[in-house]
């Protein structure tokens, strides 16, 4: 399941335009492949939306979706090379986490033995040995995720959408499943886009940062660039550096 | 924080509505244990085969109406659920509500329409039988009409299961590339299945009670069910005795039926909520959505053409002269008026009973419910289990010692037509009030507002339109009836319902197409009004 050196794909949205309701989307931005781009913005600001055109949940109306170089625009969500995993209802709830985490090997659940290793290989990877028989409502909400995320290691995808995946955890186990994300990215080379409303996530794991507003990319950068005093004024706004370098301007006199 | 311990004037309401119905029932039972107990060897003696004979079949066309709706039902449902959007998916929905609102003996004429020996179908159906089309009555008819009702409501139970299914998991199985038949298998089927026992037994029992399908449909004693002998033996055998012994043995069955559907946990209450599309991620594959489209092409058909066929034959019909007529316009006002009082009684038997019901559940702290909670809160629910025709059956036979029977149809009519609404008008109320006492309950107690004061003030706002919502349907629901008036028509008291059956026993087709078709609309309108009450007072 893992080959080691592979670069993740790359992940482009050409000009593409799409609309739901009253709101209307125009994104037009590439991700680095093979890393941790943050996609962060207000709430309704259409980070989520983003993430569906490139699964292809949404078709845009204009533009292209480009991975790896191949236009997906026309391509149903199954064949592209994504995995997606959601905040919730990541797991089906009467399917045993071995079954959840095989349904990435097979949408039918025919497992090969070969498969059958790779479920259990996943599960050790992501801790969850010895629960394999258990259902879902039997984990606690960390734990879900974990195998949602042993999911995404047998499916083995190129480019991974994490929606806002450890909203509701703790602080603690949030950090834990951050790293846990980092390492599995170190290992398998993915190109992830993760979507969250947490500057400290995205400082924690992301080498890139998307920050989208009113339906569009806003600005583009590096991470490290964007939590500096020289990041763009919209981001600072959103987390509100102002107020912070105000208090650092005001010790200083 | 708990109220005063003083007696709460709710509870005191609830316990007065309470025994209002335990009256109602309570007499229908003391009818016919009187009559049984004087007359036990007859009693005995009427348990004979015909009797048995007339049990099998009512549970053999339960059971077969019930495969019959269920099973398509399923697929059908499964086909909208596949596909959340197309054009006229609403109208279909709206149109799958109707046969809800739409009293049975309107539906029985539309479906005579098109399949009877004289139906628009008859030479369609002669010809490809090779011979005359013998028309539908009997077992064929019971089940089409069966079929006619239950298929759209089970499709809409299941289409509201199919759609507690989360968006995420629809997107993931699209992700994970599961085309229908693992989805189905994974993610369809554990939700149907989980549905399936309370939606199947509820058609069952819906079947299984049915009278006006089965007396205007059966045609004959071949094709008799319980109710219906019930009916007849009171009618026109006049045979008391036997009326008990079917009476007792319609009680045992469902009071089975209802108790092995209560271990299933299923409901009892059919609903009138319209399921909301959601936005859906599925690519459906070619092959598959011809299936479905024949699919729900077909159950459209099935469903609109009873309807459709009411309205050809009643604008055939001269409504005009139908109009005027002095018996047509008498029953007219008679259904109304008893409709009306019948509508309005359901409403507050039903308010007093959720407020006493909400009074006592705030009055206990930890310890469990008590046998008064208890019957306010499921009792109600029960009454479904005793047929109208039981009810009027036991009144019936307890009050022709008494004087003229037919003298009080009115009082039959409203009351019992009032206790079978309640289910429905409380499942409506309830929530409203729940939801107003949670956030008023405590500023009432320490502000002393209670009483009439309190109804007037605070409870009434919020509870304006679900009442409306309540009244309107147990309206629709009274006026539409054939149960009670059946036994308890008369040359002087007709309602609508009543005068529409004895023309179709005269063979005045066209005057009963014409009747059809008003009560038909008058039904469906106050329907329509309690839907939109309803939607108002979620928003």
């Amino acid at each position: 399941m893992n080959d080691g050196g592979r670069a993740g794909a790359s992940v482009k949205l050409e000009a593409v335009e799409f609309s739901y309701g009253e709101a209307a989307f125009k994104f037009d931005v590439a991700f680095t492949p093979g890393g941790i781009t943050a996609v962060m913005g207000p709430s309704g600001s259409g980070k989520s939306t983003l993430l569906n055109l490139v699964a292809g949940f949404e078709i845009p109306r204009a533009g292209n979706v480009v991975i790896g170089g191949k236009n997906v625009t026309s391509e149903e969500p199954a064949v592209r090379p994504v995995s997606m995993v959601f905040q919730e209802n990541n797991l089906f709830a009467h399917l045993s986490i071995e079954d959840n985490v095989g349904l990435g090997c097979s949408p039918s659940l025919k497992l090969t033995p070969l498969q059958r290793d790779a479920v259990g290989e996943a599960l050790t990877r992501t801790g969850l040995d010895g629960k394999q028989r258990r259902l879902p409502r039997e984990l606690s909400g960390g734990e879900r995720q974990r195998a949602a995320l042993a999911r995404v290691l047998v499916r083995d995808r190129p480019v991974l959408l994490l929606d806002e995946p450890f909203a509701s955890l703790g602080p603690a186990l949030r950090d834990d499943m951050l790293d846990l994300v980092a390492d599995l990215q170190a290992e398998q080379r993915m190109t992830v886009l993760f979507v969250t409303h947490q500057p400290e996530d995205a400082r924690r794991i992301a080498k890139n940062m998307v920050f989208v507003e009113n339906g569009t990319v806003a600005a583009t950068g590096p991470a490290e660039q964007f939590f500096s005093a020289g990041g763009p004024e919209a981001f600072r706004r959103y987390i509100g550096f102002e107020s912070e370098s105000h208090d650092v301007a005001r010790k200083r006199t | 924080m708990r109220p005063t311990r003083t007696t709460d004037i709710r509870i005191l309401a609830g316990i007065v509505a309470l025994g209002a119905i335990a009256l109602l029932i309570g007499g229908a039972f003391a009818g016919l244990i009187a009559e049984g107990a004087r007359d036990l060897s007859g009693a005995y003696a009427a348990f004979d085969g015909y009797l048995l004979r007339i049990a099998r079949f009512t549970l053999w066309q339960a059971i077969l109406s019930t495969l019959l709706s269920v099973l398509p039902a399923l697929f059908v449902a499964r086909a909208l659920a596949r596909h959340p959007r197309f054009f006229g998916r609403e109208l279909i929905l709206q149109l799958f509500a109707v046969p809800l609102a739409l009293p049975a003996i309107v539906a029985a004429l539309g479906i005579l329409t098109l399949y009877g020996r004289a139906g628009y179908f008859a030479d369609l159906l002669g010809g490809l039988g090779g011979g005359p089309w013998p028309g539908i009555y009997g077992l064929s008819g019971i089940l089409v009409a069966h079929v006619f009702f239950n298929l759209p409501l089970a499709t809409r139970l299941f289409l509201e299961a199919l759609q507690t299914v989360p968006a995420d998991q629809w997107r993931l199985a699209t992700q994970l590339g599961m085309r229908a038949r693992p989805a189905f298998r994974l993610i369809e089927w554990p939700v149907l299945r989980q549905a399936l026992p309370g939606i199947a037994g509820l058609v069952f029992m819906l079947c299984i009670t049915s009278f006006t399908i089965v007396l205007t449909l059966g045609g004959g004693p071949r094709s008799t069910t319980l109710e219906v002998a019930i009916y007849q033996a009171l009618r026109f055998d006049f045979d008391p005795i036997r009326a008990v012994a079917l009476t007792l043995l319609q009680i045992g069955l469902t009071l089975v039926v209802v108790l092995v559907l209560t271990r299933l946990g299923a409901n009892t209450v059919g609903d009138a909520n319209l399921p909301i599309a959601p936005r859906r991620y599925l690519w459906v594959g070619m092959g598959e959505a011809g299936f479905n489209a024949a699919l729900i092409a077909f159950s459209l058909v099935f469903v609109a053409g009873p309807m459709a066929a009411t309205v050809a034959a009643g604008l055939h019909a001269d409504l005009g002269r139908l109009v005027m007529e002095r018996a047509v316009r008498s029953a007219a006002l008679t259904s109304v008026v008893l409709a009306f009082m019948s509508a309005v009684l359901s409403a507050a038997v039903s308010l007093a009973l959720i407020m006493a019901r909400r009074a006592l559940s705030l009055r206990r702290s930890e310890q469990g419910k008590t046998l008064l909670e208890y019957a306010m809160d499921t009792g109600a629910g029960f009454v479904l289990v005793v047929p109208p025709i039981v009810i009027g059956a036991g009144w019936f036979i307890l009050l022709r010692h008494v004087g003229d029977v037919f003298a009080l149809a009115p009082v039959m009519v409203v009351t019992v037509n009032a206790v079978m609404a309640m289910p429905f008008a409380i499942r409506a109320l309830r929530p409203a009030y729940d939801a107003s006492s949670e956030r008023h309950e405590r500023l009432c107690a320490f502000l002393g507002i209670s009483g009439w004061n309190r109804l007037k003030l605070i409870d009434w706002p919020p509870l304006r339109r679900p009442l409306a919502t309540a009244f309107a349907f147990a309206m629709a629901l009274s006026l539409g009836d054939l149960g009670v008036i059946a036994l308890f028509g008369s040359e002087s008291v007709q309602t609508l319902p009543y005068l529409l059956l004895s023309r179709m026993g005269s063979y005045r087709t066209e005057d009963a197409a014409g009747l059809a078709l008003i009560l038909g609309v008058v039904c469906l309108g106050l329907m329509f009004a309690a839907t939109r009450f309803g939607k108002g007072a979620s928003a």
